[in-house]
């Protein structure tokens, strides 16, 4: 049990979340919403009425992991307004700002390509697919600071299991979802959309890697990567794809987005090395948000029993 | 226009104004709000007013000369001698929490990282700006040869724009603003000199059937 810190006034933290979600759902539940949109709220809420459907909602019965780190946790305010998402803007309190209204209602995630089983399952089937686990996990982001989360999910392999990959299937190519209009920051990012990434079988198939549904007890805030993405500890954070729509098993080795931008910059694996540094920044330390002195970076951010075995002979400072 | 210029007050006034972005920082600090990291808060807080106080410095010739306003250079002083302030805040912000106050891991970060590279000269540029910045200097030094080395502050602000657009990831829309501003700022001096040039060229007379090529 951790106690949050209480957080900057912003409109939306002026009354306890949970009591302002509900009472949008009672709202909602009265035929008010319309009303108020109308009144002011602005269009936007009136399109996507049912924006909160998937919104904090309590997760319970999570099974504990041995992979859990007993580091301090960062808090629930750092770790939702300080990110990068960039769909939203790049500024770190941007994704917090611009993804208030992001409507996450009637989510499915298409799984395809190279498998027995394609199908497209809805939010309600992927919570169904395992137990779900909190597994507090350091995480590194490429530009040099990290944070302990304590995230709610299963491992991915689970899902895999499920579709079952053909024997052709060697690499996994995951997807963001992307909307201009839900997303009107996005333009300045720099970057292309929808967003993807890419992992190696074997690499999907370790246990650490988590398809994440929630956060502090709770499903994933908007801004987080809501509502399903994942989570990948021993990588860098861009790694891990969030709000996550598509799947798709094949042979080739996916295009992913960093690398796409600056090839020289933003390898296929990006796994967490102190080693191989950042072309314009090293990578040897890392500030943890919290502290004023950065601290030394772990070689696979301090996952190497779980994962080292899968890079060993590959020559690491080419595939960074 | 010219009795507000002058007066005593306007420039102590000025002077609280350029406190303001540093009184905001303390009062970030004291309050604890500085976000999520602190320490990243205060250098781009820090970057950014080096930036604009360096642009402000930058615009006083134009301004005086375009509007007529030579009481302007009352403040120029002040503003370059605001700029070294934060930059100076910046190196430190750099040289404590980035790198231990270790200052042979800091050559090496310097050495090695473009930005870093960039940023390091732009403040080092600036050093001898501010020392020099008195009016026993410029009578030690000369006009002419204090003019000059006072010039390097276009290098400075240049390098300071690079160094932010080699900071960030792929979203550049800042550090084109600013590199934006400094290049007007710079380019109106490159065609006031052009044209001061022409204006005032002398009236060559070639001899007749001398010609260029001997």
């Amino acid at each position: 049990m951790f106690i949050r810190k209480a957080p900057d006034l912003t409109c939306a933290d002026v009354t306890p979340k949970s009591v302002y979600l509900d009472r949008r759902e009672f709202l909602r539940a009265m035929g008010i919403v319309g009303a108020t949109a109308a009144a002011g709220k602005g269009l936007f809420e009136l399109a996507w009425p049912s924006k909160t459907a998937f919104a904090a909602t309590k997760l319970t019965g999570l099974a504990k992991s041995p992979f859990s780190t007993s580091e301090k946790q960062n808090t629930y305010e750092d770790v939702t307004h300080y990110n990068n998402f960039y769909e939203f803007g790049t500024d770190k309190s941007d994704p917090a700002k611009n993804s208030k209204n992001f409507n996450t209602s009637s989510w499915t995630v298409s799984v395809e390509g190279e498998v027995n089983k394609p199908h497209k399952f809805s939010m309600e089937e992927i919570l169904k697919i395992a137990p779900l686990e909190e597994r507090i996990y350091r995480h590194r982001c490429v530009e040099a600071w990290s944070i302990v989360v304590p995230w709610i999910g299963f491992s991915f392999s689970n899902l895999v299991k499920l579709v079952e990959p053909t024997p052709k299937a060697q690499f996994v190519a995951f997807q963001s979802y992307f909307d201009a209009r839900q997303m009107p920051q996005a333009k300045y990012a720099g970057i292309d959309f929808p967003y993807v990434e890419g992992l190696r079988m074997d690499e999907a198939m370790n246990p650490l890697a988590l398809l994440g549904v929630g956060m502090y007890g709770e499903t994933l805030p908007n801004q987080d990567g809501a509502p399903v993405r994942m989570v990948l500890p021993w990588k860098y954070g861009f790694k891990s794809v969030k709000s996550l729509v598509k799947i798709k098993f094949q042979e080739k080795m996916p295009p992913t987005t960093w690398n796409r931008l600056a090839s020289n910059e933003y390898g296929f694996y990006a796994n967490v090395n102190p080693t191989v540094d950042h072309p314009r920044w090293s990578q040897a330390k890392e500030r943890r948000l919290g502290e004023v002195f950065k601290r030394t970076t772990l070689m696979f951010n301090g996952y190497g029993d779980q994962v080292a075995g899968m890079y060993s002979g590959m020559d690491l400072k080419k595939n960074y | 226009m010219r009795a507000l210029l002058i007066s005593k007050w306007t420039k102590v006034s000025v002077f609280l104004l350029c406190l303001v972005p540093f009184g905001e920082l303390v009062w970030r600090i004291i309050k604890s709000e500085l976000g999520a990291n602190p320490v990243e808060f205060l250098q781009h807080a820090t970057g950014d007013w080096t930036l604009r106080f360096l642009i402000f410095t930058l615009s006083i010739t134009p301004f005086r000369k375009l509007f007529n306003l030579p009481d302007l250079i009352r403040f120029r002083r002040m503003l370059g001698l605001f700029a070294f302030f934060y930059v100076s805040l910046h190196f430190l912000t750099y040289l404590g929490p980035d790198q231990s106050f270790d200052l042979s891991g800091m050559w090496k970060d310097v050495a090695k990282r473009p930005f870093i590279t960039m940023g390091f000269a732009a403040f080092v540029l600036l050093i001898p700006l501010a020392m020099t910045s008195t009016a026993g200097w410029i009578r030690r030094l000369g006009g002419k040869r204090w003019q000059l080395l006072h010039r390097s502050i276009y290098v400075a602000a240049v390098c300071g724009v690079i160094h932010y657009y080699w900071l960030v990831k792929s979203d550049v829309r800042k550090p084109l603003f600013y590199g934006a501003i400094v290049a007007t700022l710079l380019l109106w001096r490159l065609g006031d000199w052009f044209f001061k040039r022409r204006s005032q060229a002398p009236v060559r007379i070639t001899a007749p059937g001398v010609s260029v090529n001997g």
